[in-house]
């Protein structure tokens, strides 16, 4: 232990180079997590609020309607179904559109909603609107499929691309980190050579002469892992009221999660991240270079 | 304790350093390796320390065959032997109490008893007094005194010294030489390849003379 803390201080240059580019690749980390998760949240409210509305013929039998119901029902890709009378949806409309001054509708003498019972299908996701829609259209009696989907189904591809741009770059930024530390512990092994040389003819076992580099891997990690998630904690407050400023227009669209929610998963995912990329880094570099 | 049978050394192809080896060191004996430069001394030394295989024949150190050995092994195999080298190889940047508790720390010796060691092998070549001092502060003799503590400090059942007197003036050699002689004495196996046939004549001791790989006389002691 003492001396992976001594090897750092040896090759302060090598061990403070990895630091900065392991705080580096786990601030992105940190980042990108942060973005895929409050767009993930975006989506899902998003998509939450997506139904197809499903309109009857004319004078079709409440029996068969029910039996559409049970029909849609039991497709898969649906979460929720409610029935809504004419009436009902016209008290909607009316509270909806006319809002206070309610005795303006008063003008209408009949409901003029009064075909329109119909039914409110919540789905699961949006991608797989398409299919059910083809199906209910399909089927007898109805009339009409409304659907209302473009902004979910927009937030849905982003949200892929961003996903697997930011995959892409830590996959890079991971490889990058990973070979930073092999560096710096070769380093660290090549001023020591001699050390070890001497602790391997006095008969110190490899896991021995091993340990304190692989500490020294893994304190970089941790130290690594610790500053950038720091930082983000106190910035990503930051950035959301910046953001719901900036974009207010869009701000019951943006619903961002709270730091501490985020920080649920980020936490122990940066941290075991770092330790992962320090252990790697240091495991095998000092295996390889040390085979007796 | 020592035994090569037909040991034969290349380094390159067809180049022998050690050229059909046989050999027999008893327990508790002290051994001169004398020859020209380049005549495998120190190749010898370090077949026995398991850093390089021979090409050929066997080596037997403490009843384990070498040959044998698996890798997982050697550290262990190791902790039998003692090592001294021409140019002391101490660690530089901890004191002297540090170099030899490392060498102590290394086998895993609890602190307690290490605590104890130490400056017992310290005093045994006579620098309990500087125990606090960095080896670039201390005398070529001085700081090959304290390799040789080190060395002896895990009790060995072998100590190998390869050429320990090769940097140190005629008085710091002696007392180096009183030293392996003193380790002898209290039932380590001493091997010691040396330059210095003033100390060789004059200590008696059984001296080997090697020549391009082979042995070309082997005196027992006192001859
Ligand atoms: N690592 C090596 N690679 C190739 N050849 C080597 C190597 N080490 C030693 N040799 C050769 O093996 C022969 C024996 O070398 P060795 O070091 O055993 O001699 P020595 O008796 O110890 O000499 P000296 O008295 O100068 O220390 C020499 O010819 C040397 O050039
Ligand atoms: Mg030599």
């Amino acid at each position: 232990m003492k001396q992976g803390i001594k090897n750092i201080g040896r090759n302060k240059m090598f061990s403070l180079a990895s630091i900065a580019t392991m705080s580096a690749c786990i601030f992105m980390f940190g980042l990108f997590f942060s973005i895929i998760i409050n767009f993930q949240n975006i989506v899902k409210s998003a998509e939450e609020g997506v139904a197809i509305t499903v309109l009857f013929d004319e004078g079709l039998e409440q029996s068969r309607i029910q039996e559409i119901g049970r029909l849609i029902k039991n497709r898969k890709e649906v979460s929720d179904i409610k029935y809504i009378s004419g009436e009902e949806a016209w008290d909607d409309f009316k509270t909806k559109y006319f809002g206070e001054s309610a005795e303006l509708a008063e003008g209408f003498a009949d409901n003029p909603l009064v075909n329109s019972d119909n039914y409110q299908v919540h789905m699961e996701d949006v991608e797989g609107q398409q299919a059910l829609v083809e199906y209910v259209e399909g089927l007898e009696g109805v009339r009409k499929v409304n659907k209302s989907d473009t902004v979910a189904k927009t937030l849905s591809g982003a949200n892929k691309l961003i996903l697997y741009v930011s995959v892409a770059i830590i996959g890079i930024l991971l490889a990058i980190s990973i070979f930073l530390i092999s560096n710096t512990v070769t380093m660290g092994i090549s001023v020591r050579r001699e050390e070890i040389a001497i602790m391997k003819y006095i008969g110190a076992k490899n896991s021995f002469v091993r340990m304190p580099f692989v500490i020294e891997g893994l304190l970089i990690g941790l130290v690594g892992a610790t500053i950038p998630l720091t930082a983000l904690f106190f910035l990503y407050e930051k950035a959301v009221s910046y953001i719901l400023m900036k974009f207010q227009v869009l701000s019951n669209l943006l619903t961002f999660l709270p730091v501490t929610e985020v920080y649920k998963t980020l936490l122990p995912v940066g941290i075991a991240l770092g330790l992962g990329i320090g252990f790697v880094g240091s495991f095998f570099t000092i295996r390889k270079h040390l085979k007796v | 304790m020592i035994e090569f049978k037909d040991v034969t050394k290349e380094y390159a192809k067809g180049i022998a350093a050690l050229n059909g080896i046989n050999l027999k060191i008893e327990q508790g004996e002290f051994v001169f390796i004398v020859g020209d430069s380049g005549s495998g001394k120190s190749t010898l030394i370090r077949l026995l320390m398991k850093e390089l295989d021979p090409t050929s024949g066997t080596i037997i150190v403490n009843g384990m065959n070498l040959n044998r050995m698996k890798h997982r092994h050697v550290a262990k195999y190791r902790r039998h032997l003692g090592v001294v080298f021409q140019d002391f190889r101490l660690l530089k940047d901890r004191n002297i109490y540090e170099n030899i508790a490392f060498a102590q720390r290394v086998i895993e010796t609890p602190t307690r008893v290490l605590k104890q060691k130490v400056p017992a092998a310290l005093s045994l070549v006579g620098l309990a007094q500087k125990y606090k001092a960095f080896p670039k502060e201390l005398s070529g003799g001085e700081q090959q005194r304290v390799a040789i503590a080190r060395a002896v400090v895990n009790e060995p059942a072998i100590l190998l010294a390869d050429e320990p007197t090769g940097n140190l003036d005629p008085t710091n050699s002696w007392e180096i030489m009183k030293l392996l002689e003193e380790a002898n004495e209290r039932g380590t196996t001493v091997v010691v390849v040396t330059h210095n046939h003033e100390i060789v004549a004059e200590m008696k001791k059984r001296v080997i003379t090697m020549k391009k790989g082979v042995i070309i006389s082997d005196e027992k002691e006192g001859e």
